[in-house]
């Protein structure tokens, strides 16, 4: 494909207006416009290349566009903010669907008469990606929305399974770039070779996208955002793959750029929850539950009501709340916005500690406080938050267990190292939760048994709105 | 110098200046880097226009259509969702 030097400057431009999109990503003040910048990149990509290339029939293609932006637009309108990370999922899975749709029709075209091996590995790369990235981001979808079971699905031999499959495609991969895809340069078989190339094609798109439901299945639904973090970089790649399949700059930059934004994303996750991506992708963790039987129940913990609760707070000076996905699940966040509110009335300073980890992708809590109105600038990150505890006169801990933990801090304990919010630094600590019973780490929590620490048992969204009542009252 | 060469530049080096970029956006705005970043990887869009445009077989133009209607889906669906996300980031 041929690319007018017109069209390749428009590209330029385009991938300048991507990268610094990115940039003003960086701060909430100019994040909104650098989205926007962002897509403008994309409409003049996407417009450049329908004048650029002859377009033999426009009805389909405009009919096909009009198709797409319907259905991804009332997605988009529509999805409640608890279900981003399944959306982001779905979406994730079409990019990757494109790619190797792509691919495919170029392999179709270019037949048996391909311009050789180099196109051959990219065509192969960006189908098997692109088709793991579809039926994975799928899966991910399922296990996300509860369509497909959370626990992770295991059975015998599955990791030599896996391997044995993924040597396959490998094996059929190389022999279609190598052999098959090209095959006018290797004469004396080609005649056999374009239809065994054709059979092999089909078995390695088959073979990709099981790989795909094999590789997501046995992983718990609590690590699912790592997947789609992990899935969505696979997603560039496969459009980079696409991009040195047709010769195309833009899908090279734009692929690469999603690409790395994918891995950082995958990386800082695994390390806010403390494990490595090789744990998440074979660990099959929380396959029964909590991992170990936690003794609970047996030391004194002081539990207050929403009164008591209400009366510590209101004469605090300096709040700090920590929300976890508890509060998001009990959709009690509008509610604990209320108390906030009451208590700025009064004087108290609030502040919101938010984990890299809470909620159910990297920055989801953040988003659903800022849906609760919150303001970002109250929006804390870990290490800005914990500088401030030991100076804080109370820590409300909102349905969130292992991010508090202090044996994080202990060697020996199995969260050792894990990133935690210190939260028994404050003079007090009124923890929020159902019962005493153990997190996704499945250990006990030294903090709910210390003297500074108040336990207040209860549905958050029920108890978020007596505590309203009682601060308003106090 | 090959085309597939000039290629690999551009990967290695987009992919360094990615990293700079994001590695700098704070926590708070993961969620929608994550859901942004998956917009832009409806790049295959342009991919797809480029076969379908010049399919002239029913399998080339099948596939084809097939990439648009999926990348379309992830182009606008990506963009508007990230844009609603962070219309709520606001300051008081």
């Amino acid at each position: 494909m041929n690319t007018s030097v017109i069209a390749q400057v428009a590209y330029l431009v385009s991938a300048i207006l991507f990268v610094s999109g990115i940039k003003q990503l960086s701060s909430p003040a100019t994040a909104r416009s650098g989205n926007a910048r962002a897509s403008v990149a994309m409409l003049l990509a996407i417009a450049v290349t329908l004048l650029d290339n002859e377009i033999l029939d426009w009805a389909t293609v405009a009919a096909a566009v009009v198709a797409g932006a319907v259905v991804g637009g009332v997605l988009a309108r529509t999805i409640r903010m608890t279900a981003m990370p399944q959306l982001v999922a779905v979406f994730n899975g079409f990019g990757g669907g494109a790619s190797a749709a792509v691919a495919a029709a170029e392999f179709v075209r270019l037949g048996a008469s391909g311009p050789g091996p180099g196109t051959g590995v990219t065509i192969v790369l960006s189908t098997l990606i692109g088709g793991v990235t579809f039926s994975g981001s799928l899966i991910a979808f399922g296990k996300l929305q509860g369509i497909v079971t959370g626990k992770p699905v295991t059975f015998p031999l599955q990791k030599a399974l896996n391997a044995l499959l993924f040597l396959g495609v490998l094996l059929v991969g190389a022999w279609l770039a190598l052999v098959g895809i090209g095959t006018g340069d290797h004469s004396w078989f080609a005649p056999i070779a374009v239809d065994i190339g054709h059979g092999f094609f089909v078995a390695l798109v088959a073979g990709a996208l099981v790989l795909g439901v094999l590789l997501v299945i046995p992983i718990g639904g609590a690590d699912m955002p790592v997947v789609v973090s992990l899935l969505n970089s696979y997603s560039g790649l496969a459009a980079a793959a696409t991009g040195f399949v047709l010769g195309n700059m833009m899908l090279i930059i734009a692929g690469s750029l999603v690409g790395a934004a994918g891995l950082i994303l995958t990386q800082l996750m695994c390390k806010a929850m403390n494990r490595s991506l090789g744990n998440v992708a074979f660990g099959a963790f929380g396959t029964d539950g909590p991992a170990l039987a936690a003794k609970t129940g047996e030391r004194p913990v002081r539990d207050v009501d929403a009164e008591q609760a209400a009366m510590v707070l209101a004469y605090a000076g300096s709040v700090a709340v920590v929300p976890g996905y508890g509060l998001a699940v009990a959709q009690a966040q509008h509610e604990l916005k209320k108390v906030c509110d009451l208590l700025e009335e009064r004087g108290v300073r609030v502040r919101f500690g938010v984990h890299p980890v809470a909620g159910r992708m990297p920055g989801h809590m953040n988003v659903l406080l800022a849906e609760a109105d919150v303001s970002y600038d109250k929006l804390l990150d870990l290490d800005d938050i914990n500088a401030e505890f030991d100076t804080t006169d109370v820590v409300l801990v909102v349905g969130a267990n292992d991010v508090v933990n202090p044996a994080a801090r202990d060697p020996d304990s199995v969260i050792a190292g894990m990133p935690i919010l210190d939260v028994d630094k404050a003079r007090t600590v009124i923890v929020m939760k159902r019962s005493l019973s153990p997190g996704f780490a499945g250990i006990d929590n030294d903090l709910f048994y210390m003297e500074n620490t108040l336990m207040f048992f209860g549905d958050a969204r029920q108890q978020m709105s007596e505590l309203v009542k009682e601060v308003r009252e106090a | 110098m090959g085309e597939l060469l000039i290629g690999l530049y551009v990967f290695v080096l987009a992919t360094l200046a990615g990293r700079e970029v994001i590695s700098k956006v704070p926590p708070t705005l993961h969620t929608p880097l994550m859901s942004g970043a998956n917009a832009i990887s409806g790049i295959a869009i342009v991919g797809a226009l480029v076969v379908t445009g010049a399919a002239d077989t029913p399998w080339v133009k099948a596939l084809g259509i097939a990439g648009i209607v999926m990348a379309t889906v992830n182009v606008v669906g990506g963009f508007m969702v990230t844009d609603r996300m962070l219309r709520m980031f606001r300051k008081r």
